[in-house]
């Protein structure tokens, strides 16, 4: 059945599955703002959007619920913000503030290809991840492509040659810097881990999760392999956590917006479309960073710690089937990252954005040093027991 | 005066982290996460309107139905925006109360002007002029903003009264005595 599929040549598939992944990342990414919103009500004691409905769907039965929901306003809401004037203003450089928004999709849309997000059984029986590139620098390229993200940022912040946008990207680009240092290497022991002495360095995802996918055997060092990372390295997954707010400039790191002192930061003078796109930008690198922080830490796409995919499968008679093995994995992989994302959101509310001075302490005098030491207690752990 | 040096605890390890108190405020979010809204959906659920409540001011009928107005435009001056405006009209001999005399002709406020003081109904003597429950009056020109007679009346009603004063003055005139 999948023959007809493989047969393709490479250059037809590959960018038939590239775009694929794009469709469903940028409505994900859609989805979250919509989520936003209601999450923001919910925890505000506020219905959030309710009302709007296609007044077609509207004599369907069963539609009520989906409009209580809100999910017809994201189509209100994307249709304004593609169909609205889109206009340039007179003072700002407009080759680079056209560029800005566009290099500000780019970085998000591309670090998904090494980001693995399922896996399933081949004939032999070996777990295949489902992802774009199964490429061996798997993280480094997303930390190498993401951080490409902050020249939007600068970009749009200087082309558009008034002060907010300006100070809020300064501001961006010393937060980003400063907490890329702790994010990089507080994920250090976790490849420590994976890559055994002596053995074919890696600094693949899927190594990452395969780590964690062992089985239960009693109380034998086996059994830590069926953890989870957050487990047995707690302290990296919180400074990742950390980090990864700053990097996706969340609350209480939103300091190139920061609407309360710079107005809205660096796309002050963006609107519609132009606007959007930093916008859907944003949610994809949360949504990335979520889907990299679950596969570090949270076991990927396992159920549950020492309940591999391959193991559930099997237990669901369903480990012949490639089609079902992969869905289940993407819907678990998924389930994770919307819960994380839940998690950005919920925090969103419940802590206030830091000043600047403090961002920049938290960044360079508390996590960096905590990280170090971090790195450091793992590598003597490591070097003591796995000699 | 003694200056009293408080000494101020301080902060644990746990404190200074700020982790525990992260993790409470999570904690409250959470919970308003999933208690009931608190917000009114407007059109559909209504408030409950407290008693005195002082919306959007109508004229009244007495509850044998009489237009209690007698048009004696203590309103129209009292009123501070000056969006009442009253023609006086007499009333016809035949009519059963036509020793009333006096009932406005037209009887226009203009709810652009209005601004729900209450002056009106607290210097009418006949307390014909009441601020009752409407809250809300919307329209699509000035015209339709302008309250006239019947759509005063209409908003108004009928308000119970304990008085009766007019039938009053009328048995007493029937009694032989000029009012």
């Amino acid at each position: 059945m999948f023959d007809f599929y493989f047969n393709f040549p490479l250059w037809f598939r590959l960018p038939l599955q590239g775009l694929a992944v794009i469709l469903v990342l940028f409505p994900l990414a859609a989805a979250c703002s919509m989520a936003e919103r209601k999450i923001s009500a919910w925890i505000q004691g506020r219905p959030g959007p309710n009302r709007t409905i296609a007044p077609i769907l509207a004599w369907i039965p069963g539609m009520g619920v989906l409009q209580r929901l809100g999910i017809f306003q994201l189509a209100a809401d994307g249709g304004k913000f593609t169909f609205k004037e889109d206009g340039v203003p007179g003072h700002v450089n407009k080759f680079y503030f056209i560029l800005a928004p566009i290099l500000a999709m780019i970085p998000a849309l591309t670090t998904v290809a090494v980001v693995p997000f399922g896996a399933y059984l081949d004939s032999a029986g070996k777990l295949v991840p489902i992802m774009l590139a199964n490429v061996d620098v798997g993280l480094l390229a997303v930390f190498a492509v993401s951080s490409l993200g902050v020249y939007s940022v600068i970009l749009a912040g200087w082309a558009s040659n008034s002060k907010y946008p300006f100070l809020g990207s300064v501001r961006a680009s010393a937060q980003l810097i400063s907490y890329e240092l702790s994010m990089t290497l507080s994920v250090l022991p976790v490849f420590l881990l994976v890559n055994a002495p002596g053995g074919h360095g890696t600094l693949s995802l899927v190594d990452v999760v395969a780590m964690q996918s062992g089985g239960w055997h009693g109380f034998t060092a086996q059994s830590w392999h069926g953890l989870w990372g957050v487990c047995y390295l707690p302290l990296s997954a919180f400074i990742f956590l950390v980090a990864l707010f700053a990097e996706t400039n969340r609350q209480p790191f939103d300091m190139p917006e920061s609407e309360a002192d710079l107005v809205g930061g660096f796309h002050t003078e963006y609107g519609a479309f132009k606007w959007s796109l930093f916008f859907v930008a944003e949610y994809c690198h949360m949504i990335v960073g979520s889907g990299i922080f679950c596969l570090l830490f949270l076991g990927g796409w396992n159920l549950l710690p020492w309940l591999p995919l391959a193991k559930l499968a099997g237990l669901l008679g369903i480990a012949a089937s490639p089609l079902l093995t992969g869905g289940l994995g993407i819907v678990i992989f998924l389930g994770k990252v919307a819960a994380f994302i839940f998690f950005f959101m919920w925090v969103r509310w419940t802590l206030p954005r830091f000043r600047y001075d403090q961002v920049m302490k938290i960044g360079w005098q508390r996590l960096l040093p905590l990280a170090i030491a971090n790195l450091i207690f793992y590598l003597l752990a490591i070097a003591l027991t796995q000699k | 005066m003694a200056v009293i040096q408080v000494s101020r605890k301080p902060l644990t390890f746990a404190e200074r982290t700020y982790l525990p108190q992260i993790v409470g405020g999570l904690k409250t979010t959470l919970k308003h996460f999933f208690a009931p809204n608190d917000t009114m959906e407007y059109p559909e659920q209504r408030p409950a309107i407290p008693p005195g409540y002082r919306g959007v001011p109508t004229l009244v009928y007495d509850p044998h139905g009489r237009e209690k107005c007698v048009s004696c435009q203590l309103c129209e001056f009292v009123c501070p925006p000056k969006a009442i405006r009253i023609t006086p009209g007499a009333i016809n001999p035949d009519d059963p109360t036509a020793h009333v005399e006096k009932r406005p002709q037209e009887f226009e406020i203009d709810m652009l002007r209005c601004i729900y003081c209450g002056l009106c109904q607290e210097v009418c003597p006949e307390e014909a002029i009441w601020l009752q429950n409407q809250y809300s009056t919307t329209g699509l020109s000035r015209a339709e903003m302008v309250n006239d007679k019947q759509k005063l009346y209409e908003l108004g009603g009928t308000l119970p009264d304990e008085h009766f004063k007019w039938d009053k003055k009328k048995a007493a005139e029937g009694g032989g005595h000029a009012h």
